[in-house]
């Protein structure tokens, strides 16, 4: 049986999966619930000044059928009064002492950070998280991702906290920048023993369109809140991997956005995460996904032979390169098992209007379509768009030589150099059948 | 022994003859709609005879677009929420449904359909708007599905229609003949109406044409005459003892359940004769107005019957005795049906073989004759102009529906010989496009 126990930044947890701060980690009661159902270790609902919060206050997008496949609030940090909150964690560190409570802090000015800093500290936390992420009301008044988007003003916080702070120290980035690591670097400067990431997207979630108001709708009016759940998973990814294979950075990393299942998990920490947070799940589906969560991680670790989570701690890094490192002499050809077919024709669709091409329509009334494999590139649309599973494959093509890359061509002057160069690679793709476009139009 | 007992109240009716196919919520929808996978060149449309584009009306509930959906729907179909619940799915769209073939669930397109239609018509969302008065009156005789989808084409081209009706209610079958467990009778008249609000076309109720004279009065008054009056009564068995009381057709017998409900004559040991899907409905609708016992004598096996299987297994369900093989001789009784005498028979060479020793008798009160409905060709031979092939079958213009050299055009059951309701809202609609065509001509002269 793998162990799923982890030592994050000197903060040590049953297992790498841990609440992310928000209204799952509102109070100790919920908390210790957490707790009691399995989760490792919680970060607290941000404390700071108490706010005074909007009804109402999420949004959701759903997909088909499927609810909220992005989430999106207009929620601040904690209303709630410090003391209540502080209160609470020591009585959790009571009742769980060998789970982590992180508490989540944003205030504003040096003394204040030192005061926050300190009583969470009293209070029994094992680790401080600064909120400079929060993308919305927050940074109006000069907090979360105000601080965030500035490394320099980033740094300097950071080091405030570590003129006080003896429990390491996490600082929580937003995403809302153009290249997070100038985030990232900044917290390392500033003195921060780890990074955790994303916070949510600024975002409109989409609009009434009979009242004519973005939603959440407040009163008949609406603002741009931050957008999370399974739909940010990709680009939360993508940070989190430019983050762990920086190597200005090298500190831990804990990967958030759009975790709902263990594959999820698995994906965070093979990109260099050590433990996940997990926020709009929890609001989803409720603690109890925890199960699921660890279970699927521990029989994933059994099945490739990792006995621990630090063994699979940025595994898929060095397979993820640049584009100019990939190898341009490799192809892969679609291929469609006919006796699984059930003759949908959206691949024929997909690869006519939307690719290349290279799919034909079966003769005498035949709904399974068929690949013309010199117009195929390889481009995988179709296999995506293939309803049954399995049913188109890329194969490997036979006649692959060698390995060459964009660098490599580009080394040796076998790249186009001008507009119509020979060597364009999409130069035997003109279809010459014009009219055939023009079914309307006759 | 089937499960019902005789309805004694308009509720209990109603509870026996709940709805097969009952509406959907929006959760449904939206869970349903959603599952479809919107094919390419989808072959659920080529199987619906009004071609209605079904993954764009699915796309638009499941994006909740429900008044384009229905406007979809009923560009296709005007019998839309109708056929949504009548339609033999099974063997049309949802029988062509690419989930059939990973042995998934097809998509329930029938329902999907119906739940578009529901919505505009309950809120009265008008779809349609007339076409500008062209000055061409067309007559329409028989408002059933032909007659009003007819009517319903015409109008948004511009003609003036109206409608003889011999009954006194809109929708013909839908309303006199399908089974109750599939539409109400409320449902059939609550789409004509919305139809005939957006689309303005005269219905005259009680208003049979069947005499040469009111034939040539409407040649005289209109410019062309569509004629959708369905098929006639049912056909007789020429067998002793069919004149008794309590030996009925079978349209008779549902025309009866439909109108007078749990008032309707109903036995409580019937007797229904045919393989049809007429039989199935009949056996079914005796068995849910609280027979003991049913019993379905056909004359050749179970593989021969003609019946689609699924009105079959509805049939079985509620415990309808299959007789296969069986023929009726003679039907006994005083007055009053008291029981029928059946034969054994073989089919020898495709012909039916009657065992005349071997001949048993079954006690019951009622006989239902499901035996096919007559063709209308009395009536139509009366009318000038008309040419019958070697078959008896009117000469039409397979596009247009025209019958030749006359400015009649006759469409559904009447020419088809009895098929669905969607049949006869695709063959009327390409009827009165003949027609627009025809009289185009004659106003471009
Ligand atoms: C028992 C039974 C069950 C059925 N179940 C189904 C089903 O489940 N699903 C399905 O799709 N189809 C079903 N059908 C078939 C369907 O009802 C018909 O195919 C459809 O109604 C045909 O439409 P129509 O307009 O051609 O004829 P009808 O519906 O027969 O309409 C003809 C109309 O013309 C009127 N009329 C007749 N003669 C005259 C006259 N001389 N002057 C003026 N008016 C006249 C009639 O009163 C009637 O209103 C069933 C049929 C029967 C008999
Ligand atoms: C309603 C709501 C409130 C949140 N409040 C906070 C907060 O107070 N502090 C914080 O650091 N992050 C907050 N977050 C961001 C989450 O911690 C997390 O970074 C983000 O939701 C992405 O993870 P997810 O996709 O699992 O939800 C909040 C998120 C939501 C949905
Ligand atoms: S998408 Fe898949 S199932 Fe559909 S036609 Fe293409 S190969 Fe067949
Ligand atoms: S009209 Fe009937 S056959 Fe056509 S799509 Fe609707 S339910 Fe299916
Ligand atoms: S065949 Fe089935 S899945 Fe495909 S478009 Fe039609 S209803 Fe949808």
């Amino acid at each position: 049986m793998a162990d799923l126990k982890i030592n994050f930044a000197g903060i040590k947890s049953p297992n790498p999966f841990w609440l992310a701060s928000g209204p799952p980690t509102n109070s100790g009661y919920q908390i210790m619930k957490a707790f009691d159902a399995g989760w490792g270790g919680a970060v607290w609902k941000t404390m700071g000044l108490p706010v005074v919060n909007s009804s109402s206050r999420y949004a959701g997008i759903d997909f088909g059928d499927t609810r909220m496949m992005g989430f999106s609030n207009i929620e601040l940090i904690s209303d709630r009064p410090l003391s209540h909150n502080l209160k609470e964690l020591e009585e959790v560190k009571k009742y769980f002492p060998e789970n982590p409570v992180i508490a989540s802090l944003m205030v504003d000015t040096r003394e204040e950070w030192h005061r926050v800093v300190k009583d969470a500290e009293n209070a029994g936390a094992d680790g401080l998280e600064l909120n400079f992420g929060c993308p919305h009301g927050m940074c109006e008044r000069g907090m979360g991702s105000a601080v965030g988007q500035e490394p320099d003003v980033l740094k300097l916080i950071v080091s405030w906290v570590m003129e006080v702070a003896t429990k390491p120290v996490i600082v929580k980035l937003t995403p809302n920048v153009t290249d997070i690591t100038d985030s990232a670097i900044a917290a390392k400067e500033g003195g921060g023993n780890a990074i955790s990431l994303i916070n949510t997207f600024q975002s409109i979630m989409g609009v009434d369109i009979d009242n004519f108001t973005p939603y959440p709708v407040v009163d008949g009016k609406g603002t741009n809140g931050g957008y999370c759940g399974p739909a940010v998973k990709p680009i939360a990814l993508n940070m989190v991997r430019n983050c762990a294979q920086s190597p200005y950075i090298g500190l831990p990393v804990s990967g958030i956005g759009g975790v709902s299942n263990w594959r999820d998990a698995v994906e965070f920490i093979l990109m260099g995460a050590s433990t996940v947070q997990v926020c709009t799940a929890v609001m989803h589906y409720g603690f109890g996904i925890i199960r699921r969560l660890t279970s699927g991680l521990s029989d994933y670790m059994d099945s490739k032979g990792f006995a621990n989570v630090s063994d699979m701690v940025g595994k898929a890094l060095k397979n993820t390169v640049a584009w100019e490192d990939l190898n341009l002499n490799y192809n892969v050809i679609a291929e469609i098992d006919n006796k699984k077919c059930i003759g949908c024709m959206l691949c024929y669709a997909a690869c006519e209007d939307g690719a290349h091409q290279a799919i034909g329509i079966g003769s005498n009334g035949s709904r399974v379509p068929f690949i013309i494999e010199e117009n195929c590139v390889g481009c995988n649309l179709c296999s995506l768009v293939c309803p049954v599973e399995g049913c188109i494959t890329m194969v490997e093509s036979k006649s692959n030589t060698g390995f060459e890359s964009w660098k490599d061509r580009t080394a040796s002057g076998n790249i186009p150099k001008t507009f119509d160069d020979p060597l364009a690679g999409g130069l035997s793709h003109r279809v010459t059948e014009i009219e055939k476009a023009l079914r309307k139009m006759k | 022994m089937s499960d019902f007992r005789k309805p004694l109240n308009e509720q209990e009716f109603e509870k026996n003859f709940a709805p097969i196919n009952p509406p959907m919520d929006q959760t449904q929808a939206m869970v349903e709609s959603s599952r479809c996978l919107f094919c390419f060149d989808a072959p659920c449309i080529k199987a619906c005879p009004t071609r209605i584009d079904i993954p764009l009306f699915i796309r638009q509930i499941s994006t909740g677009n429900l008044t384009g959906s229905a406007r979809t729907i009923y560009e296709s179909n005007y019998f839309g929420n109708a056929c949504g619940k009548v339609c033999p799915v099974d063997v049309l769209c949802e029988g062509a449904c690419v989930f059939n073939h990973v042995n998934e669930k097809p998509i329930e397109i029938g329902r999907l359909q119906s739940h578009a239609a529901t919505y505009v018509i309950e809120n009265e969302i008008a779809l349609f708007k007339p076409g500008e008065l062209n000055k061409k009156r067309v007559a329409i005789i028989g408002a059933g599905p032909a007659g009003i989808s007819c009517a319903c084409e015409l109008r948004r081209y511009g003609y003036e229609v109206d409608i003889y009706e011999a009954k006194n209610c809109p929708t013909g079958l839908t309303l006199h003949g399908v089974a109750p467990y599939k539409i109400t009778n409320e449902e059939a008249v609550r789409e004509a109406e919305f139809l005939q609000k957006q689309l303005g076309f005269v219905i005259k109720y009680n208003s049979p044409v069947s005499k040469y004279e009111q034939f040539k009065k409407l040649e005289n008054e209109y410019d062309a005459i569509f004629i959708g009056i369905g098929l006639g009564e049912t056909v007789s068995m020429n067998i002793k003892g069919e004149d008794l009381e309590n030996c009925i057709g079978a349209v008779e017998y549902i025309e009866d359940v439909k109108i007078k409900k749990y008032l309707a004559n109903s036995g409580r040991k019937v007797v229904v004769i045919g393989g049809g899907n007429t039989a199935m409905d009949a056996a079914s609708e005796a068995a849910r107005m609280g027979a003991e016992r049913v019993w379905l004598s056909y004359r050749r096996s179970r593989a021969d019957m003609p019946a689609y299987g699924f009105e079959y297994e509805l049939a079985k369900k509620v415990c309808v005795e299959p007789l296969f093989n069986t023929m009726p001789v003679e039907i006994l009784g005083n007055g009053m049906v008291e029981a029928i005498r059946l034969a054994p028979t073989e089919v020898v060479d495709g012909k039916v073989i009657v065992k005349k020793d071997e001949i048993f008798t079954i006690e019951c009160d009622m006989v239902i004759k499901a035996t096919g409905q007559e063709k209308q060709n009395v009536l139509l031979d009366i009318i000038d102009g008309f040419e019958f092939d070697a078959n008896g079958k009117t000469i039409i213009d397979s596009e247009s529906f025209r019958a030749v050299n006359t400015k009649y055009f006759i469409a559904g059951d009447v020419i088809n010989g009895g098929s669905e309701i969607v049949n006869a809202v695709a063959e009327a609609v390409m009827a009165a496009e003949g027609i627009h065509k025809f009289l185009s001509k004659e106003m471009n002269q």
